[in-house]
């Protein structure tokens, strides 16, 4: 036959062949660094997550610690070394909760359809006429601040988003002639659900993921900040900026510098997903002129 | 210098992923004058697309223009900057592409899109361009030129909306147009509107224009030059005169060819009485939500043979389809495979009725999983239905992949790495699988090129002769059906209007929609377009469209030999006629279109 392969033919796998640029790089290596970080925080941390080092508080960079005391003259660095723990595993968890309820019942509404799409959908909208920030409030006013309300809490308020992408995605996959196939062969819903929808949303699915952690950790932080969060002696990004929010006016930049973590982590976050979603629609604009 | 186009010795390569660049056009040049159409014509992967980019200073992803020139209005735009060369491509360029719906917003109003590019380039105020939009409307004989701007895409037809493509091209003004096979995707009857659109346009606003596309016979009705590639280089190039009746090439000659397969108008086998026919569907009636496509339908494919269902887009041909295979449950009648009444409901019926019924889809790259090597595509069948696992599964996919002409080392490929006739090759392996009694292939070579397409009409023959499997084949090219099919079934509005041996249907006789569906198939002769766009016939036909669940006869509304007062309001009777057609009309058979 003629019809030779296209050389330029588009990648199986979501991931592969994905080229860098530079902005992916320097995104991709902040987020590395912070989760080494994470990993690794407690045995380099020069101080103990609470220790106080010093009489002086609020003692500017280079006095003190590397990076000066907070309120209490604990040591910022260790601090904030001991924070990007609590506040990416917060958010960590938050996301993959968000995600657990969201994408099951985002497929299962796009699947089944009728009935019990409309009551999900119904409940999900409910929930999404509320200001996230205001519901959160609510429930951890109900239920009272700890840990386990907090995560939950935001987990439920995120997933009311990841439901409606993951029901989109579920739709739109769902009518393609593969599922078709599929349904036309006998194949039940399990199967098509795992084998057919999921491993087709996966790029879409991922950037949101990263979308959403970036969400969390904000929405967490707000929070903490509003002292909902995480609570004292435990250090938290979030709730470092609100501990020493006072010391701005003496000069001190023990509230500028957790509130610095947040952005660099969150904007390389949102960077990296950039680059991802652009490659990723830089194969379909292929694909469209291709036909 | 009139030239509005000129390439010189271009040369584009590709990079597959990790690979290093491979040439994909190699040393093209040419030159598009003022008021003129050149046709680029030859299979996929022969580098039309690449070419009519190229004119825009446009590389795909992955690719990048290695040399030559390409000048446009006297500007080399390789030399200028992004900025300028943007502000050329809608200002002096114009694309309209095959697919109209993926170039339209779905969600904005189609005048908003019209105007859109012109608005950006200053080219007047809304209310200006508005007016100018709607001449462009009427020039294009679209109905409705005042009110057609406020609607969306998805209120127009598929015909309408590509018409409104090439408005939304017009209106800057361009010097240059480039049309990337811009009516592959429409039927006969609304092909000839929009190409008798496209012509009348060009020549009145004097644009030089481009026209891709791999079916000659359409270049013979707009092209004044032809340029035939293959494989990234120049073939031949002449006048569409001079390549039409002399053509110099081999490759041009096989190209004309695969255009019009011969009709196969052998007598059919008389196997059908003696065997029970493999699947008979009996007063079926079928919708989605409350509407109600199918009405009363019935046909029969006997054992190891062909029958075709043709009909215009919107007719009902994919829903017959998926209501035998029960995709879409029949509400009412009757369905047998092999003499068996199967439940409407796909869950309903036995796996033994899911694998002896199966489905090819049209379009060969959704109906693949992506994420699936073609290994995993074709072993879920075998193991779903005959319990295959492991080595014996591993071989019978090797056979298979061999059965369709395939090598086996496909088996580790991922549908993306196939092209379209390959894929529509493995969804047949796939189907195959099953060890099916019959195969529904819903325009399965529709999306494919002609050389290609020609491919897999043998390869269906050559499996039909060697396993006795029967195919239910709907299309809505008339020449392939023709050349294949034993018998065949002319539907309507979901009605069927004709139905017969294959030698009957295609010869006089003609139900009044068989007719117009046969006179508008284009002919590779100049002119012809003009002829036939001038019947009464075609203009009758174009006046409305597709009514689906009219009170007496469907076509009433289009028919040029309509009896008014009858047809409207009375359903038409079903005559069976000499040589087994059956035709529904209230026409005497003497006045039937001969
Ligand atoms: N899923 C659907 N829901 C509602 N209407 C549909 C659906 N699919 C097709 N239709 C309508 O059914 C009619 C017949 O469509 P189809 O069977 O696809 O025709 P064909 O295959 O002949 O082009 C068209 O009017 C189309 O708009
Ligand atoms: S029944 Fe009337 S309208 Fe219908 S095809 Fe025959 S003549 Fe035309
Ligand atoms: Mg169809």
């Amino acid at each position: 036959m003629s019809d030779a392969t296209d050389p330029i033919a588009p990648r199986a796998s979501v991931f592969a062949g994905l080229r860098l640029t530079w902005t992916a790089i320097i995104a991709g290596s902040v987020l590395l660094f912070w989760f080494t970080l994470a990993l690794i925080g407690p045995w380099i941390a020069p101080h103990g997550e609470a220790e106080i080092i010093s009489s002086t508080t609020f003692a500017p960079i280079g006095e003190g610690g590397i990076l000066g005391t907070d309120k209490l003259g604990r040591d910022v660095l260790s601090r904030l070394i001991y924070g990007v723990r609590t506040t990416m595993l917060l958010a960590l968890v938050t996301t993959v909760i968000s995600f657990a309820c969201g994408v099951t019942l985002g497929f299962a509404a796009a699947i089944l359809k009728g009935w019990f799409d409309v009551i999900v959908s119904r409940i999900v909208e409910a929930f999404m006429a509320f200001p996230s920030t205001l519901l959160a409030l609510v429930i951890i006013g109900v239920f009272g601040t700890s840990i386990t309300v907090l995560v939950l809490t935001v987990g439920l308020v995120l997933s009311t988003g990841v439901f409606r992408v993951s029901r989109a995605l579920g739709y739109d996959v769902g009518v393609m002639d593969f599922v078709e196939a599929a349904r036309a062969r006998g194949e039940g819903t399990w199967w098509i659900l795992t084998r057919e929808i999921l491993p087709n949303s996966m790029a879409p699915l991922i950037a949101e993921f990263g979308l959403r952690f970036t969400f969390s950790i904000l929405f967490l932080s707000g929070l903490s900040f509003l002292g909902l969060g995480v609570q004292e002696p435990a250090a938290d990004w979030g709730l470092m900026v609100q501990e020493n929010v006072g010391g701005l006016f003496l000069g001190s930049s023990a509230a500028l510098l957790p509130a610095a973590c947040i952005a660099s982590l969150t904007i390389s976050m949102n960077l990296l997903v950039d680059w991802f979603q652009q490659r990723q629609q830089g194969e379909t604009v292929l694909e469209k002129i291709d036909q | 210098m009139s030239d509005i186009l000129s390439i010189r010795n271009l040369r584009v390569e590709g990079r597959p992923p990790g690979g290093a660049y491979v040439p994909i056009v190699k040393d093209v040049s040419l030159s598009v004058r003022k008021g003129e159409v050149l046709a680029l014509i030859g299979e996929s992967g022969s580098g039309k697309s690449t070419i009519s980019l190229a004119a825009m200073g446009f590389a795909r992803p992955g690719c990048r223009i290695a040399g030559g020139e390409v000048w446009l209005n006297g500007y080399d735009i390789m030399k200028l900057s992004p900025r300028e060369r943007h502000a050329l491509r809608g200002d002096a360029v114009s694309y309209v592409a095959q697919s109209a719906a993926a170039s339209f917003n779905p969600a904005l109003r189609i005048g908003r899109q019209v105007i859109e590019a012109p608005l950006w380039h200053g080219a007047g105020d809304a209310a200006t361009l508005t007016a100018q939009a709607t001449e462009l409307y009427r020039k294009l004989d679209l109905p409705n030129p005042e009110s057609v701007g406020h609607r969306f895409p998805h209120q127009v037809s598929g015909g309408q909306l590509q018409r409104l493509m090439a408005a939304m091209a017009m209106s800057c003004g361009p010097d240059l147009l480039i049309l990337d096979e811009p009516t592959t995707a429409l039927d006969v009857t609304t092909q000839i509107e929009v190409l008798k659109a496209f012509k009348d346009i060009i020549r009145e606003q004097g644009t030089a224009a481009i026209y891709v596309t791999h079916d000659l016979a359409v270049v013979a009705q707009v092209a004044d030059r032809i340029l035939v590639l293959k494989d990234g280089e120049m073939v031949e190039e002449g006048t569409t005169d001079a390549i039409l009746h002399n053509p110099q090439h081999d490759y041009t000659r096989k190209l004309m060819a695969a255009v019009r397969p011969a009709p196969h108008l052998v007598d059919h086998v008389a196997a059908r009485d003696a065997d029970v026919p493999v699947l008979s569907v009996q007063n079926v009636t079928a919708g989605y939500g409350t509407v109600t496509i199918l009405s009363d339908v019935s046909m029969e494919v006997p054992r190891a043979s062909v029958v075709g269902v043709i009909g215009e887009s919107g007719c009902g041909k994919s829903t017959l389809a998926r209501v035998v295979a029960g995709l879409t449950p029949a509400r009412e009648g009757r369905i047998e495979l092999n003499g068996k009444q199967v439940e409407a409901e796909l869950d309903a019926r036995p796996r033994e009725a899911l694998r002896d019924c199966q489905m090819v889809f049209q379009m060969a790259d959704t109906a693949l999983n992506p994420r699936q090597r073609i290994r995993d595509i074709l072993g879920r069948p075998l193991q779903f239905y005959h319990g295959m696992t492991g080595r014996k599964q591993a071989d019978r996919v090797a056979e298979l992949l061999d059965l369709v002409d395939l090598p086996a080392s496909f088996a580790s490929r991922y549908p993306a790495e196939l092209s379209g006739g390959q894929k529509q090759r493995v969804n047949l392996a796939r189907a195959l699988a099953a060890d099916p009694r019959i195969i529904l292939c819903d325009e399965v070579t529709s999306a494919l090129d002609t050389v290609v397409a020609a491919g897999v009409i043998e390869l269906l023959k050559s499996l039909r002769d060697r396993l006795g499997v029967a195919y239910m084949f709907i299309s809505h090219d008339l020449s392939t059906v023709a050349s294949f099919a034993d018998e065949v079934v002319v539907l309507y509005a979901g009605r069927v209007v004709e139905k017969g041996p294959s030698k009957a249907v295609f010869q006089a006789p003609w139900h009044p929609y068989t007719h117009l569906l046969l006179a508008s198939v284009p002919e590779m002769r100049q002119g012809w377009l003009e002829g036939v766009a001038d019947t009464a016939e075609a203009r009758a036909a174009s006046t409305g469209s597709v009514q689906i669940g009219a009170k007496g006869c469907p076509f009433a509304n289009r028919c040029a030999k309509v009896i008014t007062g009858t047809c409207e309001t009375v359903a038409p009777p079903v005559r069976d006629l000499p040589g087994g057609l059956t035709i529904a009309c209230h026409l005497p058979p003497e006045a039937l279109p001969a």
